[in-house]
């Protein structure tokens, strides 16, 4: 059966794609070797931050472009990076207080609280929310509420007020995680047994599987919390 | 009375002996107060600016929490209350803009993304000191009087200034001093009351800051005080911090205490002393706590 296909626009050009094609697969489709700008291909890489408009709407959106899947009309463009100031710090240096970002990424105290990251974030992440606990030195909330930040940088190119969401977010996470998170015996047991050689049998076995075997105990693997 | 409670971020940093201190003696009274969720920092200026809506986005969307809990019954007000005077000036500034400007207020209802609902206008900002005043000064249980204690009632600016979000007369205010009275103290008269304590000069011109910092402080000292209250976490600051900078440089420096008005009202109601976080505060303020004590838990 022929496939059907729709149009986009890939940076302004036009192209036909089959139906159904993520924007990764209609980049591909239309010929282009994707070198920067795609990663994971699963969702949790953050590589593949784009913006599109679809057709008949006003609205400049943003997706990953592994999980957005095109419509008639699209116009798409990636952006594979996104520049952001990154002062360089010693973690072992700071304190898990404000005063860290006061001086580290004093652009945070400039949200407006407009929530337009929290629109752009395709991982669903209410980003206002943990800058505004950033702001109120609750390191623990922003910790959570960041936690599934995969940095693709979408917040940061909609904030109207230039804040670099996801490096403040990660530095709330690794504050939390050196001075306030309760202490995981178990982990340091684990670094132990790891250090020891007790997984290096397994990892040999992985390393010999092929893609298919690799996949297929991948996604059998048992998850067990306790 | 349950009332939606707009913390700020210097409650749950600088100023922590303030909110503890505020909610230990509101409990007292009868006065729940209920911490409104998800809320977002009150934008800490009011923007002047007549066409920068987006500055008003923050304190609007406060609103927009109240106007939710007031939805659910999770309160028993549709007022929103503050203790640190510059949240309550900013926010009661952007909400009487609001009230008054349905242009305004449509705009930014267009831009408040990811809301279930529009600000309607119709919640109140007001501050502790106003619930307190209309609960009745003379209604408070006063276990412990603080007797002979001279008292300073410091405003600064934001709890008065501009006259239509003062809690009070701007040139002459009494709030303060009237639960001054009520808490068994002696109420002084003095001439800065209401100047300015350099503000956020605090953080590039120390030395300015230093100089308005003494200022007050002797003329509260002239006037017989004793000690200083306050209603603003940026005034403590300064006041406080500043000075005890001041004291550790010169040794001939007398210092005054600087207190939270609820630090005082919770001693006069007789709370615990670990509701009032009095080693937060720099200048040590036990010297003249001694004369009190009756304060619970003090050793
Ligand atoms: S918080 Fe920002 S960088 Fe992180 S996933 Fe969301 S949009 Fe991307
Ligand atoms: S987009 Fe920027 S200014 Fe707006 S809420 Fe997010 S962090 Fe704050």
């Amino acid at each position: 059966m022929e496939k059907k296909m729709v149009t986009v626009y890939l940076s302004g050009e036009l192209f036909k794609v089959p139906e159904g094609s993520t924007i990764i697969m209609a980049l591909e489709y239309a010929g282009f070797q994707l070198k920067r700008g795609v990663g994971c291909r699963e969702g949790y890489c953050g590589a593949c931050a784009t913006v599109y408009r679809e057709k008949g709407d006003y609205k400049l959106k943003g997706g990953l472009g592994c999980q957005t899947v095109v419509t008639e009309g699209m116009a798409i463009t990636q952006i594979p990076f996104v520049p952001a100031e990154k002062p360089l710090y010693e973690l072992e240096t700071l304190t898990p207080d404000v005063g860290t970002f006061t001086n580290l990424f004093p652009s945070v105290f400039r949200c407006v609280a407009c929530n337009t990251c929290t629109k752009a974030c395709p991982q669903d992440i209410q980003v206002m929310d943990y800058i505004q606990s950033i702001i109120r030195g609750d390191l623990e909330s922003a910790a959570n509420i960041s936690f599934d930040c995969i940095r693709c940088g979408l917040c940061a190119m909609r904030c109207p007020a230039e804040i670099v969401q996801y490096d403040n977010g990660i530095l709330a996470r690794r504050l939390y995680g050196k001075y306030l998170a309760k202490k995981s015996p178990e982990l340091d047991n684990r670094v132990e047994e790891v250090k020891n050689g007790k997984y290096d049998a397994d990892i040999e076995k992985l390393n010999k599987m092929d893609r298919d075997e690799l996949s297929k105990v991948y996604y059998d693997r048992e998850i067990k919390i306790t | 009375m349950k009332i939606p409670y707009f913390p700020g971020c210097t409650m749950k940093t600088t100023a922590k002996n303030f909110e503890m201190s505020a909610i230990a003696s509101a409990k007292k009274i009868g006065i729940e107060f209920v911490e409104i969720p998800r809320w977002n920092c009150c934008g800490v200026v009011s923007s002047l600016t007549s066409d920068d809506l987006m500055k008003h986005l923050a304190p609007v969307r406060n609103f927009l929490r109240v106007q939710e809990m007031n939805k659910a019954e999770a309160v028993s007000e549709n007022r929103l209350l503050t203790l640190c005077s510059m949240c309550y000036n900013t926010l009661s500034l952007t909400n009487n803009r609001m009230k008054e400007n349905a242009d305004e207020l449509q705009k930014i209802n267009d831009f408040m993304h990811r809301e279930d609902e529009n600000y309607a206008g119709s919640v109140d900002v007001v501050h502790f000191l106003s619930i307190l005043d209309e609960w009745g000064f003379d209604k408070l249980k006063i276990e412990n009087p603080l007797k002979n204690l001279k008292v300073a009632s410091y405003y600064g600016c934001m709890l008065l200034r501009p006259k239509e979000v003062g809690i009070d007369d701007p040139e002459a205010p009494q709030i303060m001093e009237k639960l001054v009275t009520a808490m068994g103290a002696e109420s002084v008269e003095w001439d800065a009351k209401s100047r300015c304590c350099g503000s956020y000069h605090t953080v590039k011109n120390i030395d300015l800051v230093k100089k308005l910092v003494s200022g007050i402080i002797n003329d509260a000292r002239e006037n017989g005080a004793e000690a200083i209250i306050t209603s603003c976490p940026l005034c403590a600051f300064n006041l406080d911090v500043r000075q005890k900078e001041m004291a550790v440089k010169n040794s001939d420096f007398q210092t005054m205490p600087i207190f939270y008005f609820t630090q005082l009202l919770g001693i006069a109601l007789g709370l615990e002393k670990s509701d009032l976080g009095l080693e937060f505060n720099a200048i040590n303020p036990n010297e003249i706590l001694k004369k009190y004590e009756k304060i619970k838990g003090a050793k």
